[in-house]
């Protein structure tokens, strides 16, 4: 019944999303003012823990590498129309293709086993996602329930791998036998002494590709095209002679390939061995950060960088004001999703309105 | 013989135990689905009504104030889901995933700002939850074999919020097809337009269905922190939510089949805990991960090839919209 | 049916009393569409009136309007003489006013009772709802002919009986005003005339009815009074009896056009495009095309005519390789196509078949797309090698196409959504004729086009045919058919139930077909909206303008 008028391209691609994130934080504010704390001084702690201090930005940057693969994930994913709501277990099973190809080659020189740990786990992650992809693909059955369902699988099978195959005899925690130092993947502080004793290390240049990876796949190729035709009209891509059921399977295992890295920074790169739960959400906030930045590489960079920010600083927090946990965090990450992807056009139609005025005015001045 | 009958009743009572939360958060969905929007935030309307009943049950000492609180919150949530999917016509998956990360982050933030016990709300003490109930003669038939066995093992002796569970189903299934709410309510699903020209309001029929769904799951929740346990722990949904809309998936959206398969998962999990630890001739001990994984693996095996043609509500899942 | 009174002596008892509507200066956008514009209009009760325009003219806009679907941003509603703020449908049904829209708002699963009771129930409990509705739908079956089984689920039933439901819906509600959108353009001509003889009853018994359509046959059939609606705005009024089907013509379309399509005889050459023993089934695996064989040669136009919902959807989809042929070949140029699996259609289009299919925005284009994206749908393989998208190719391409076929407006980076219906049509055409294939399957190519693109389109299809391609053209628009085809099959129920010459075929005979009656007078498969033969000749009125007319108005329709 309203009078619509297109926003214009700026507002849109900018304005609204900053504006739903920014949204987003200050209902997570009025929650942390509501259990009695400030949220002004929570924000200053997370703000100096995430950039204030060198391993504090090392620790950023390191999160930051996992949500810009999870958030690749999801989006690569949401451009051929479907919901991988599966980079958690994608990462998880990713995990075990690490440890395999470096337990086996033990003592390789990190030049030649980084690159390995990326194709094994790689391989297992793109699996554990083309198994629900051939679902859909072949059966039919719904992306969505069948991702989360492999998240599920994904924590009892790899409970049982770690615990009962790969904890060495005579160790306590539930992980696997340790990665030698000359196999692991180089930490950046190696390089820069700015990053003190921080895990930031050689995946975040990998992430940084795989940005640049995944902008071209999705706009500059053939393959991208086909992509997005089918994301966006699957019958028109049926018309088109795409084959949904062949795109939707690899797309799928390109999409764990990329949550698959998660396994390869942590890991390769900083544990230096395989631990029971060590995903610990990462998947999961590749959602946030996918639907935060509208599934562009640009914006997931942005966003994964925003949420390696609140994962750090949410850490300083935790010390420095005890009456706020981590989980704060996935609240935030909860809203972010809300705001920026099923209430996407809350504010859309006020802009509306206040644009039409503006022109209005302009106008008739 | 009687050993096994024995053990067979207790299987099934634990069986029926495990089945409630699911029988309510299927039906919960049943009635969201029909009307067209999907609810894949059931899990997270569990987990955060478990929370509210747990925490309303230790700080008011009432199960009853619990359990209103539980049904507040899922209302709360249910809110949020309809003003997401309704009002606003955004993507009902994406609402409901994002109401499974609020309830996650919110009830172990809250719980331990408020409790300062690592997420757990207090240990909840008898007269603060739901306790079973002796149904009439259940004492007296007690030693009669079989039958009063039967009666006072498996149907007697549950909390009543068990048998609102088991009532809700005849219930639904006259209210779905022999009501004029029920009639409408499959219509909205299957074409909303066919309302709207008839003068009714699409958005009120929804809100309706939610309200529903929302009583169901949050009792759901408030079973499963003040009935079954006495107390809420971090993520105590453990994945119900899912496990409940496979189960709807598989009842092809009808409330009595939904009861079975809501049973039959039941009987899974109860079974995992029978197995743990048995050593099995040839196999050995069968690990506990692969059978925790079992309803999960099933349930995919069962979308994948055994449930036919499941035709979900037509208009499920798509927003409504009456302008051009 | 013989109508007791005279048009004109129901105009002038009508006119003693209140008009049934009468709305005044009503107004409505749509963004930025001005969808009707100042408009008033009187119906007269007890009438039929008929209101004419093309599509997009804003008739369905209006009705809705009237029927409280859409609220009018100003103007006046009258009914019976008293002004009404008609805020939503509730309120116009209990006004009176029933519709049957044009796509039916039925419950597919549902009974013809639920379907009839939804909204209108009077209590909580169905059962006693039902009985009563039950009784309702005998007393209203004998009272207009309105025959339906009250059990039977809408899915099974004819597209004629649905329609019948939702008139009954309307009438059970107690309409005294009746609007009809669109009624015929799903009925075959036989279902068309029953319809219309339940329309002359009503009116007989007092009821109101406003009839939409774009098609003036029917208008001079059955209205008494015919409202002209051209760009959103009310042209004029007229009574019936004083028009002609090329005045009314003129006013919808505000000049004279052409209508007529300038072709030369074809000369057909090898066969290209060899349809054998094709079966078809449905998402539902329900057989749609059954055992069909034909073949086009090159440098002809073959017309497949029809009712929509006949199978020529599932026919097109079979032959350009969208949905999996059960049974049967097509061969191309003399190879056979493999068509099987998902990406059947890439193999049809590499063998060099091209197709511009029915329904555009759902198949044919990527609304969201920028206008060069589209322009390569279907044929991005042939852009750049290995594994990039060559866009700089892509683009210059798709402006020689906006430039070649005059597509508006003149902007490839353009999202295709913004594009109008008949530009968009054009953005297809271009990119499957520009392909330069040997065989061209046509659906439906002017649906939801106007006048100035229609010409246009015809031209390209001959254009096409003179250059030796061989064109397969499925419409269920009759008169393009004729005037395009060089030669006509008729498919009913998925048989190809009759052949005919469009120089010699007359639209009784076509309309026969269509209608699934063969020369020999029976059906060959008794489908839905099948009738017995005697009652699907065609009244007198419904022929009475001559072919000379007919062939006027080809095109125009739509």
């Amino acid at each position: 019944m309203s009078v619509r008028v297109p926003l214009p391209r700026w507002v849109d691609v900018a304005l609204l999303p900053i504006l739903n994130v920014v949204l987003a934080f200050l209902i997570g504010g009025l929650i942390v003012l509501s259990v009695g704390q400030n949220p002004l001084e929570a924000v200053g702690y997370m703000i100096y823990g995430a950039f204030g201090y060198g391993s504090g930005f090392g620790y950023t940057l390191y999160y930051t590498t996992d949500f810009i693969f999870a958030g690749l994930a999801v989006s690569l994913a949401f451009h051929a129309g479907m919901f991988n709501i599966g980079p958690e277990g994608q990462a998880y099973v990713a995990g075990l293709g690490v440890i395999i190809v470096a337990l086996l080659l033990n003592g390789l020189h990190w030049a030649l086993m980084f690159p390995l740990m990326i194709t094994a786990g790689g391989l297992f992650g793109a699996f554990w996602a083309f198994i629900p992809g051939y679902l859909q693909a072949k059966r039919g059955s719904h992306i969505v329930i069948t991702t989360i369902l492999f998240n599920f699988i994904a924590i009892s099978l790899m409970g049982y791998v770690i615990t009962k195959i790969l904890k060495p005899a005579g160790v306590d925690s539930d992980e696997s036998a340790p990665i030698q130092a000359i196999s692991r993947v180089p930490q950046l502080r190696e390089f820069f002494a700015l990053f003190k004793n921080s895990p930031v290390n050689l995946t975040f240049l990998l992430a940084i590709v795989a940005l640049f990876f995944v902008y071209w796949l999705v706009w500059r190729t053939k393959f991208g095209y086909a992509m997005r035709t089918l994301g966006r009209n699957p019958t028109a891509a049926r018309y088109a002679g795409i084959s949904s059921s062949r795109m939707i399977m690899t797309t799928m295992a390109l999409s764990g390939a990329l949550a698959a890295m998660v396994a390869v920074n942590n890991v390769g790169g900083v544990q230096g061995r395989l631990i029971l739960n060590f995903v610990a959400g990462a998947g999961f906030v590749g959602v946030a950060v996918a639907f935060m930045g509208k599934a562009h590489p640009v914006g997931v960079a942005l966003a994964s960088l925003l949420f390696g920010a609140l994962y750090q600083g949410g850490q300083e927090l935790a010390f420095s004001m005890p009456g706020i946990t981590r989980e704060m965090i996935v609240t935030i990450q909860a809203l972010v999703i809300l705001f920026t992807g099923a209430m996407g056009d809350m504010l859309r139609i006020p802009l509306e309105k206040l644009f039409a005025r503006w022109q209005r005015t302009a106008g008739g001045g | 013989m009687m050993q096994y009958f024995n053990d067979l009743v207790l299987i099934f009572d634990s069986t029926v135990r495990l089945a409630v939360p699911l029988i309510l958060a299927c039906l919960a969905g049943l009635y969201s689905e029909r009307s067209g929007i999907v609810d894949i935030g059931l899990e997270g309307k569990l987990l955060g009504a478990a929370f509210a009943a747990a925490a309303m049950a230790a700080v008011s000492g009432s199960p009853w104030l619990g359990l209103l609180a539980g049904i507040g919150v899922a209302l709360c949530m249910s809110a949020i889901h309809g003003i997401a999917s309704i009002n606003l016509k955004g993507d009902q998956t994406i609402s409901g995933v994002a109401l499974n990360f609020l309830a996650a982050g919110l009830t172990t933030f809250l719980g331990q700002s408020w409790f300062h016990r690592g997420g757990f709300t207090p240990q909840l003490s008898a007269d603060q939850r739901f306790n079973p109930i002796t149904l009439p003669f259940a004492e007296q038939l007690k030693d009669v074999p079989i039958i009063g066995e039967i009666y006072w093992e498996l149907i007697s002796g549950h909390n009543i919020l068990t048998y609102v569970a088991f009532i809700a189903v005849p219930v639904t299934a006259f209210v779905l097809f022999k009501t004029r709410f029920g009639l409408r309510l499959r219509a909205v699903g299957e074409n909303p337009k066919a309302l709207d020209t008839a003068g009714m309001s699409v958005s009120w029929l929804r809100y309706q269905a939610l309200i529903i769904t929302a009583v169901l799951v949050g009792i759901g929740g408030t079973y499963l922190s003040i009935a079954q346990s006495a107390g809420f722990n971090n993520n105590m949904s453990a994945g119900r939510g899912y496990i409940a809309l496979a189960a709807l998936i598989f009842a092809k959206w009808k409330p009595w089949p939904a009861l079975l398969v809501c049973l039959l998962f039941g009987f899974l999990d109860a079974m995992q805990f029978r197995l743990q630890g048995i050593k099995f001739p040839v196999i050995g001990e069968v690990p506990v991960q692969a059978i925790q994984a079992l309803p999960y693996v099933l349930t995919i095996i069962l979308l994948a090839g055994f449930i036919g043609r499941a035709v979900a509500p037509k208009a499920s899942g798509i927003p409504y919209t009456k302008e051009r | 049916m013989a109508t007791q009174t005279s048009s004109k002596q129901r105009l002038e008892t009508a006119a003693a009393s209140a008009p049934a509507i009468e709305l005044r200066g009503i107004n409505k956008h749509f963004g930025a569409v001005h969808a009707n514009r100042d408009i008033d209009l009187i119906v007269r009760r007890g009438t039929v009136h008929g209101i004419v325009g093309e599509n997009g003219a804003g008739k369905s806009t209006l009705m809705s309007i009237l029927y409280g679907f859409y609220t009018a941003d100003s103007g006046q509603i009258l009914v019976n003489g008293q002004p009404h703020a008609i805020t939503d449908s509730r309120h116009a049904l209990a006004l009176g006013i029933g519709m049957v829209h044009q796509h039916f708002m039925l419950v597919e699963n549902f009974s013809v009772l639920e379907n009839v009771v939804l909204g209108a129930e009077d209590s909580p409990l169905l059962g006693k709802t039902l009985a009563h509705a039950r009784a309702q739908l005998k007393r209203l079956a004998t009272d207009y002919g309105l025959e339906v089984d009250p059990d039977a689920i809408i899915e099974d039933l004819s597209v004629g009986q649905q329609q019948r439901v939702e008139i009954l819906k309307a009438l059970y509600r107690g309409a005294e005003i009746l609007i009809l959108d669109e009624p015929t353009g799903v009925l075959t001509p036989a279902e068309a005339d029953h319809l219309f003889r339940i329309l002359r009853t009503l009116r007989d018994e007092g009821k109101t009815i406003l009839l939409i359509t774009h098609k003036l046959r029917e208008i001079m059939a059955i209205t008494d009074e015919v409202s002209v609606m051209r760009q959103g705005a009310m042209v004029k009024t007229l009574v019936t009896a004083q028009t002609s089907p090329p005045e009314l013509a003129e006013a919808m379309v505000g000049r004279r056009v052409l209508l007529r399509v300038e072709k030369g005889p074809a000369a057909p050459g090898k066969v290209m495009l060899e349809v054998q023993n094709l079966v078809v089934t449905d998402d539902f695996g329900i057989p749609r095309v059954k055992d069909i064989s034909f073949s086009v040669r090159a440098g002809e136009i073959v017309g497949i005519a029809g009712v929509s919902g006949n199978g020529q959807s599932e026919l097109l989809e079979a032959i350009s390789g969208m949905r999996d042929q059960l049974l049967g070949t097509v061969m191309l140029n003399g190879e056979p196509l493999s068509l099987r699996g998902d990406d059947g259609a890439a193999r049809a289009r590499l063998a060099g078949l091209a197709h511009v299919p029915e329904d555009r925005q759902r198949m044919g284009l990527v609304t969201v797309f920028q206008e060069w994206e589209n322009s390569i749908l279907g044929y991005h393989h042939e852009y750049g090698s290995g594994l990039g998208l060559d866009i700089a190719k892509a683009k210059a391409e798709a402006k020689e196409r906006i430039a070649k076929f005059d597509i508006r407006p003149a902007n490839s980076d353009l999202k295709t959504a913004n594009f109008s219906g008949g530009n968009q049509q054009k953005i297809v055409l271009a990119r499957e004729m520009e392909g330069n294939p040997d065989v061209l399957i046509v659906g439906q190519p002017t649906r939801g086009v106007d006048i100035g693109a229609i010409e246009f389109i015809h031209n390209q299809i001959i254009k096409m045919r003179d250059a030796g391609k061989a064109i397969l053209l499925v419409s269920v628009e009759l008169d393009e058919i004729r005037s395009l085809s060089d030669r006509i099959l008729v498919l009913f129920d998925g048989h190809i139930v009759g052949e005919a010459d469009p120089a010699t075929a007359d639209e009784g005979e076509l309309g026969l077909l269509m209608a699934g009656v063969t020369k020999d007078g029976h059906a060959p498969d008794a489908g839905p909206g099948t009738v017995p033969a005697h009652e699907t000749l065609i009244e007198k009125n419904l022929t009475e303008m001559s072919p000379q007319d007919n062939k006027d108005k080809s095109g125009l329709d739509e």
